[in-house]
């Protein structure tokens, strides 16, 4: 069935890039290397570790690109304090991605892994992007599938997940200043989706927690660009999200982008996010239920971050092969108010800040 | 499944036949593009940063899809 879809679409695909609309070439991706340092500091978790991703293009139609990124954790989080012990984990994850250009559409193929030690997931993406009108209107069609498996670490729990997800999108140029984006995500879930050490409470009493075994997901989001008058941008997003656990949430990002100098870019941003809890989620049941969720993050919560991005030009007329370099410092300020999770320790409504760090070079070549 | 997929392609097939109706020629020519193709144009600047965020808000948030990086595995139950 699913084949059958994709198939489909494809061929649509296809058909459509034979059409006399096409007359302008689509480009390859930009050639950069970027390295980077992470780390996230909030809510007695602390994870952060070295990333890197590459990109080469040959031939001006074919771009290969990898990818690493390591976590390190060490969690002391509510979940753990309350129930466990702290903890510490390596997560280490890669990827290849390999795309090809044929007149104005792009073909794409990755595949990634993750890895810690009770945890491991591989997914595999393939997605077509057309470029229509001139360049003017970007079609985008992805399909994705994966395969988790969860396990426990103190036995010999095992179960795995099967995950599927479609992707449309459509970018627009609306302007000689305006770009809009249109996202539509769905994504279904079957098998093991929650944590197998997580408990429910039941009148006071720790459970573990049953979650239903499929879940379906949709998620639709328009972004829209305006460039502003001397070296000024100016970004608005917003996303809206629903699946079959009835949860339903809304993301709204602002960010605001300003050159200082030749060398200097600046990115403000904001970021406000709410949710409503899933169907089976509760701080406390009063009976059994079939399914139980004491996670805090299927509860009703609210996030609001402040942050900002600085990069900082330091090669900027080439040498040798490189085209371009610059350094970036992020930083991004998150607190996260629960409604209806509370931290058992004193009975008072949970919430906690969160600092995230960037550190990375670009290059360009 | 079988639905979610009809209404996606159908809505495919839609979007493409209006514009492809309208004869759209592109109103905005290439030389205009000066300001488009700046970096602060671009919807991800950079992708390694920007997937980082991505995956910092969805192991803490019920909501997920649809960003700006293609998703992965993730570790996130």
């Amino acid at each position: 069935m699913l084949s059958r879809i994709v198939a489909r679409l494809i061929i649509y695909l296809i058909l459509i890039t034979s059409s006399p609309v096409m007359s302008q070439a689509a480009v390859l991706p930009e050639e950069r290397l970027d390295a980077m340092y992470h780390s996230y500091d909030g809510g007695g978790v602390k994870v952060d570790g070295p990333a890197l991703l590459v990109r080469k293009n040959f031939a001006e139609q074919v771009s290969v690109s990898a990818f690493y990124y390591a976590d390190a954790v060490s969690s002391a989080s509510i979940d753990v304090l309350t129930t466990a012990s702290p903890f510490t984990d390596d997560r280490t994850e890669s990827g290849l991605g390999i795309d090809y250009l044929r007149r104005n559409t792009l073909m794409s193929l990755s595949f990634s892994t993750s890895d810690e030690e009770d945890y491991q997931a591989d997914t595999v993406n393939f997605s077509l992007a057309q470029e229509m009108f001139g360049g003017m209107t970007t079609l985008t069609l992805g399909y994705g599938v994966g395969r988790d498996v969860v396990s426990r670490v103190d036995n010999d729990f095992e179960d795995d997940i099967d995950r599927y997800s479609y992707r449309l999108g459509l970018s627009q140029i609306l302007s000689k200043t305006l770009l809009v984006n249109v996202d539509y995500e769905a994504v279904a879930d079957d098998g093991f989706l929650n944590s197998p050490y997580r408990a429910a409470q039941i009148l006071g009493a720790f459970v573990p927690e049953r979650y239903p075994r499929t879940r379906e997901s949709h998620a639709l989001s328009l972004r829209i660009l305006k460039y502003l008058q001397s070296g000024r941008s100016l970004r608005a997003e917003y996303r809206r999200f629903w699946d079959t656990w009835d949860i339903s949430a809304d993301t709204l990002e602002l960010g605001f982008n300003k050159y200082f100098g030749r060398r200097w870019l600046m990115e403000f941003r904001y970021r406000y996010y709410t949710q409503d809890a899933a169907s089976f989620y509760s701080d406390n049941f009063t009976a059994e239920q079939n399914f139980m969720a004491r996670d805090k993050e299927l509860s009703t919560f609210t996030s609001n971050s402040l942050g900002g991005k600085f990069s900082y030009t330091f090669l900027q007329n080439g040498a040798h092969t490189l085209v371009k370099g610059t350094f970036s410092f992020s930083y991004d300020f998150i607190k996260f108010d629960y409604d209806n999770f509370t931290d058992i320790r004193n009975g008072k409504l949970f919430s906690f800040d969160a600092d995230v760090i960037q550190l990375f070079v670009s290059l360009w070549y | 499944m079988k639905s979610r997929s009809s209404i996606a392609v159908a809505s495919l097939l839609v979007a493409t036949s209006v514009l492809w109706g309208c004869g759209v020629k592109p109103w905005v020519k290439p030389y205009e593009r000066e300001h488009l193709a700046d970096p602060i144009m671009a919807f991800s600047r950079d992708p390694l940063s920007d997937k980082h965020r991505q995956h910092v808000y969805e192991v803490r948030e019920g909501a997920r899809g649809a960003g700006v990086s293609q998703g992965g595995g993730c570790g996130c139950n």
